[in-house]
C-alpha cells in the first residue's frame, strides 16, 4: 500500500504565495483571538479551586450554580463533563478557605439537591502557585524555542534555511493558541506540556525535508533552488504524511478514549501536528527559496571537498 | 549479502532481555494488602513478621502472602473482605495496636524471585489510585530569624558578662532581616564589646559605626550561613512531615523537598484533607521565656511603654496581660518530646527538650528558682486582605501565652508542667508537639483525586493505549506488508524497553505518561517510516533488495539523528521546568527517544539482517 503510487512531483514552490496566504489568514484569526479572547486558563495558572462531582442521575447544571450560590460561593462556574451525570465546578481563589473547609461546603450543597452527589476531585491552587506556574509555562516555552535555535543555527549552516524553520516553527503553536482561544476549551499545564511537544515534532519535519534539500544540493549543484526545494519535498512526503497519520492515529485515540483528563493535551497535539506537517511542507522551505537559497549557501565550494565525506 | 557484526546482534538481544525482566513486574498487577509499620519508626523484624503472620492464621484470616519492605511489613490478600479482616484482627490486638501502625493499600504481586531482586513496577500517580496532593510552603525567613534571635540572645549574655553596657540588641532591624543591631550606651567601650561578642557570634560579620543614642555593633549572617540555615528548617519540616505523615497510617506516602522552599506530601488513598491537614498543617512554633517579674504587666498596658528587653502579651490564654523577657531559653525545634500523663497533683505534662536547651535550662532554671516561666505558643496563617481592589496575601502572626508555672525546682532537659486540667494536659501536649515544627509551613496547593476516578483514569489510558497501538500496528502491517510487521515488533520491544527504563529509575506513571507512552509509539514509528521510504526510493531506483536495506538505513540515519534531537530538546526542557504528572511525561518523551532510536536502528536492522541478509536469491522485497 503507497498513499502515492508514483513519485509524486506537486509545484510547491510555484504555489507557495497561496499558502503564504492561507498561513498568514490562519495566523491573524489565531493571535486575533488571542489577543481579543484571550485563552480559558485552568486553574493551574489562575489559582482556584477547580472540583468534579458526580450524580446518581442527570445533574441540573442551573441548579447546582443556584445552589452553590446560595451556599456562599462567588461566581461558581458550573459545566457538565463527560457524561450528563457529571459536573466540573470552577471557583475563583479564596485564600481563607482551605480544601477541607470548601470541600465539607460543596458536599452539602451538592447533596441538598440529591443524596447520592459525590466529590470526585478537588483541586485547590493558591494565586502564587497559578502564577509562578505561569511563569515556569513561559520560560519553558522560552528555552525550547531558543535551544531550537542554537540547534538550527548550528545544524543548518545558512541563515536561509534557519530562519524558514524558525518561522514554521513559530507558526504551530500560534495555530495551537488561536485553536484554544477560539474554542474556549480549558488551557492547563498538559496544554504547555503538548505545545513544547508540538514545537519539538514540527520541526522535526522540517529538519528531515531540509535535510534532503541537503542532500540534493549536494549531487545537483546546478538545479535550480525551486527545482531541487519541490524535489524535496516531494521525495519526502509520503514519510511527512506517513508519519503525522500514524502519530495523528494515537493522539486521536487520545482524545476519544483518554478521558476528560488528556482532553485539551491531545487536542493540542492533534491540531499542532496538522499545523506543523502543514508548515513544514508548504512553508519552511519556501521562506528559505525567498531568502534567496541557493546550492552554494549549502556547500560553499571551498568546503566541497571536505563534506563529501558526510552520509 | 547483507551483514551485520555479531556482537551488536549480541547487545540488541542482551538489552531487550534484561528490559524484558525489568518490565515484567509490571504485569502482575496489585493485590489488597494490609502495611503494618512500628510505631516507634524502627525496622520491622522477621521475628515481628512471624508473630504476625502466625497471629492472622490464628485467627483465621486467610494471606497470600507476608513480605518485608523497607522496614515495614507487607501482607497481600486474595480479596478485600480479607484484608479487611485482617486490619481489624491487627487493631483489635492491644499489643499490636501499641507497637504498630496499620494501614489498607495495594501491594504488587510481584513473583519473589523478581522482588528479592529489587524489581519493582512503576509505582502509579495520585491521578490514576487516588489520593491527596499537598505542597507546603516554608517560611524560611522566619527560620533565619529564629537562629538570629539564638545569636542575640548569646550576645546579650556576652555583653553582660563582660560588663559592657548596652541599650538592646534587636534582630532584623531596619527591615535587614538577617542582621542584629546592639545598640551600646554612649561612650561604651566598642572594641571591649567587639572582643566580648568575638566567640558568640562567631562566624558573622560584625561591622561598628554610631548613631545619635550611641555605637552600635551591627552583626549580619553570610548568605552561605541564610542559605544553610534555610536548608536546615525544609530538612526539619521535611522529617516532622514525615513523622506526621506516619501517625496517619497512610502507605507509601511521599514526602519531598520541591524547589527550594517548598515540601510536597502525597498520600495515596487519602480522600478527606481535613483530617489531614489538622495533623501536618499545625503551624506553630515555641518558645519557652522566663516572666519579667520586676514590671507590672498592668502599668504597661496602661502606659503603653514596654520595659526593654520585655514584650507585653495582652491577650492571652491565661487570662491576664504578661510581661515576658526577650531571651528564649528554650524553642520548639529543641523539643524532642512532649507527652500528656499524670503527677501526683494531677494531669502533667512530660516535656524532653534537647541538650543545648538542657543547658540553657539548668542555668535559668538555677538562677531563677521560684520564679515563673511561660511557654508561647506562636502560630503562622496566612491572611488575605483587600487593598485598593487588589488581594493581598500576608502573613499573620499569633502569639499566645499557653501556660505559665512557676520553677519548683532546678532542671535541665527533661521536666514536668502540672496544675492543669485533663483536657488541658493533653492539648498542652498536642500543642507543644505541634510546636515542634521548627518554622511554619502553611499549604499553597491541595489537590484531591477519588479512588474511582484515578481507577477511571486509569482504565481509559490502558483503553486508549491499547487501542492506539493496536491501530498503529494494523496500519503498519497493512501499509508495509512484511516490513510493516517487522515494525511493529520494534515498536513492542520500545514500549518494552520503556517500561524497563521508567521501572528501573521508579519513575511514577501518571496519567500523561501514559500518553506519553502511547505518543512515543506514534514518534517511534517515524525512524521506521524513515528508514522504509528510503528502501522504496532506493528500489525504484532498480537497486538490489539487500542493496536498498543496506542504503536505506544508512542514508536515514542523519535525518532520524536531526529530527529525533529537536524532540528531545523539547523533552529535557519539560523535564528540567516541569512538575508532577508533566514531568512524568517528560521523562516518558526523553527515555522514548532513546529507547526509539535504539531498537528503530539496532533492532530492526538486526531483524531485518536475520531475515534477508542470508537469501541468495531476494527477487523482491515485501515492504508494500
Amino acid at each position: 500500500m503507497e498513499f502515492f503510487s508514483h513519485q509524486t512531483n506537486y509545484p510547491f514552490m510555484a504555489t507557495r504565495k497561496v499558502w503564504y496566504t492561507l498561513s498568514a489568514l490562519l495566523m491573524i484569526v489565531s493571535l486575533g483571538s488571542f489577543f481579543l479572547r484571550g485563552v480559558n486558563l485552568a486553574i493551574d495558572f489562575t489559582g482556584g479551586v477547580s472540583a468534579e462531582a458526580s450524580f446518581p442521575q442527570a445533574a441540573n447544571v442551573d441548579r447546582v450554580r443556584a445552589s452553590l450560590t446560595a451556599a456562599g460561593f462567588r461566581d461558581p462556574s458550573v459545566q457538565n463533563f463527560g457524561s450528563s451525570r457529571d459536573i466540573a465546578i470552577r471557583l475563583p481563589p479564596d485564600p481563607k478557605q482551605t480544601g477541607a473547609t470548601i470541600r465539607a461546603q460543596l458536599e452539602t450543597a451538592l447533596r441538598g439537591i440529591d443524596p447520592g452527589a459525590q466529590v470526585l476531585q478537588l483541586d485547590v491552587v493558591g494565586p502564587q502557585v497559578g502564577n509562578e506556574l505561569k511563569v515556569s509555562a513561559i520560560e519553558a516555552l522560552g528555552f525550547t524555542l531558543f535551544g531550537i535555535f542554537l540547534y538550527i543555527a548550528f545544524r543548518f549552516h545558512t541563515w536561509r534555511l534557519s530562519l524558514g524553520a524558525i518561522l514554521a516553527v513559530l507558526h504551530d503553536p500560534i495555530l495551537v493558541l488561536g485553536f484554544f482561544a477560539i474554542t474556549q476549551m480549558s488551557f492547563d499545564l498538559a496544554v504547555v506540556a503538548a505545545i513544547l511537544a508540538v514545537i519539538g515534532y514540527s520541526l522535526n519535519d522540517t529538519v528531515v525535508v531540509f535535510d534532503r534539500i541537503r542532500e540534493r544540493f549536494e549531487g545537483n549543484r546546478r538545479s535550480p533552488p525551486d527545482v531541487v526545494l519541490d524535489q524535496s519535498i516531494n521525495q519526502t512526503l509520503s514519510r511527512t504524511i506517513m508519519t503525522k497519520v500514524v502519530t495523528s492515529i494515537v493522539v486521536v485515540a487520545l482524545l476519544f478514549l483518554g478521558g476528560p483528563v488528556l482532553k485539551g493535551f491531545s487536542a493540542a497535539l492533534l491540531i499542532g501536528i496538522i499545523a506543523g506537517t502543514y508548515s513544514s511542507i508548504y512553508i519552511s522551505s519556501a521562506i528559505a527559496l525567498d531568502c534567496g537559497l541557493t546550492a552554494e549557501h549549502v556547500f560553499p565550494t571551498v568546503k566541497k571537498a571536505a563534506l563529501d565525506h558526510l552520509p | 549479502m547483507l551483514e551485520y557484526p555479531r556482537w551488536k546482534y549480541i547487545l540488541v538481544a542482551a538489552v531487550l532481555l534484561l528490559a524484558l525482566v525489568f518490565a515484567l513486574p509490571n504485569v502482575f498487577g496489585e493485590d489488597p494488602a494490609l502495611q503494618v509499620a512500628a510505631k516507634d519508626h524502627s525496622a520491622v523484624t522477621p521475628a515481628a513478621e512471624q508473630q504476625v503472620e502466625s497471629f492472622l492464621t490464628a485467627h483465621g484470616v486467610r494471606f497470600e502472602k507476608g513480605y518485608i519492605d523497607q522496614g515495614r511489613l507487607m501482607v497481600r490478600f486474595a480479596s478485600v473482605p480479607d484484608q479487611l479482616a485482617a486490619r481489624d484482627a491487627v487493631n483489635g490486638n492491644e499489643d499490636f495496636k501499641n507497637t504498630y501502625i496499620t494501614a489498607v493499600s495495594f501491594a504488587p504481586r510481584t513473583p519473589e524471585v523478581l522482588r528479592a531482586l529489587g524489581l519493582k513496577p512503576m509505582p502509579l500517580g495520585l491521578d490514576l489510585r487516588g489520593g491527596l496532593y499537598l505542597l507546603y510552603q516554608v517560611d524560611v525567613n522566619s527560620a533565619v530569624s529564629q537562629a538570629l534571635e539564638g545569636y542575640a540572645t548569646d550576645a546579650r549574655r556576652a555583653l553582660t558578662t563582660a560588663n559592657i553596657h548596652f541599650k538592646d540588641v534587636t534582630v532584623g532591624a531596619g527591615g535587614q532581616a538577617d542582621t542584629i543591631r546592639i545598640q551600646l550606651e554612649p561612650g561604651a567601650d566598642v572594641t571591649a564589646a567587639r572582643s566580648a561578642l568575638n566567640q558568640p557570634l562567631q562566624g558573622l560579620g560584625l561591622t561598628a559605626s554610631s548613631d545619635s543614642a550611641g555605637p552600635v555593633i551591627e552583626a549580619a549572617m553570610t548568605t552561605a550561613q541564610v542559605r544553610e540555615r534555610e536548608d536546615y528548617a525544609i530538612q526539619q519540616n521535611i522529617t516532622t512531615l514525615r513523622n506526621r505523615v506516619n501517625e496517619l497510617g497512610v502507605s507509601e506516602p511521599i514526602v519531598q523537598r520541591q524547589g527550594v522552599d517548598r515540601i510536597n506530601v502525597q498520600l495515596p488513598g487519602v480522600q478527606n484533607s481535613a483530617e489531614v491537614k489538622n495533623i501536618l498543617g499545625r503551624v506553630a512554633t515555641l518558645e519557652f521565656r522566663l516572666e519579667d517579674t520586676q514590671h507590672s504587666a498592668l502599668e504597661a498596658v496602661q502606659t503603653g511603654r514596654v520595659p526593654l528587653g520585655s514584650k507585653l502579651y495582652t491577650h492571652t490564654r491565661i487570662g491576664r496581660p504578661i510581661l515576658l523577657k526577650r531571651e528564649v531559653i528554650a524553642t520548639g525545634d529543641q523539643l524532642t518530646s512532649a507527652t500528656s500523663g499524670q503527677s501526683q497533683e494531677g494531669p502533667a505534662v512530660n516535656v524532653r527538650l534537647d541538650a543545648r536547651a538542657g543547658e540553657n535550662m539548668l542555668r535559668t532554671t538555677k538562677a531563677n528558682l521560684n520564679r515563673p516561666m511561660a511557654v508561647v505558643l506562636i502560630e503562622k496563617r496566612p491572611e488575605t486582605v483587600e487593598v485598593d481592589g487588589k488581594k493581598v496575601t500576608h502573613e499573620v502572626t499569633d502569639e499566645d501565652v499557653i501556660n505559665d508555672a512557676t520553677i519548683r525546682g532546678v532542671f535541665s532537659n527533661n521536666f514536668q508542667i502540672t496544675g492543669l486540667q485533663a483536657g488541658e494536659a493533653r492539648e498542652l501536649a498536642l500543642l507543644l508537639r505541634a510546636g515542634s515544627l521548627a518554622t511554619p509551613l502553611y499549604p499553597i496547593e491541595e489537590r484531591a483525586v477519588g479512588p474511582s476516578l484515578g481507577r477511571d483514569n486509569i482504565d481509559k489510558g490502558v483503553t486508549a493505549l491499547v487501542v492506539g497501538m493496536a491501530a498503529v500496528f494494523l496500519f503498519m502491517a497493512l501499509y508495509y506488508q512484511v516490513f510493516g510487521v517487522v515494525a511493529d515488533l520494534v515498536l513492542l520491544a520500545n514500549v518494552v524497553l520503556l517500561a524497563a527504563l521508567l521501572s528501573m529509575v521508579h519513575q511514577v506513571l501518571s496519567l500523561p505518561g501514559i500518553a506519553g507512552i502511547l505518543l512515543t509509539v506514534g514518534m517511534a514509528v517515524d525512524a521506521n517510516v524513515l528508514i522504509y521510504e528510503r528502501i522504496r526510493e532506493e528500489i525504484r531506483k532498480g537497486v538490489s533488495p539487500q542493496a536498498a536495506i543496506r542504503a536505506g538505513f544508512e542514508k536515514a540515519f542523519s535525518a532520524i539523528a536531526d529530527s529525533n534531537i529537536t524532540t528531545l530538546i523539547a523533552g529535557v526542557v519539560l523535564w528540567v521546568l516541569g512538575t508532577g504528572p508533566i514531568r512524568g511525561f517528560a521523562a516518558v518523551l526523553t527515555f522514548g527517544i532513546a529507547t526509539s532510536m535504539f531498537t528503530s536502528l539496532m533492532g530492526s536492522r538486526a531483524l531485518l539482517t536475520l531475515m534477508y541478509g542470508g537469501r541468495r536469491k531476494l527477487a523482491r522485497l515485501a515492504i508494500g
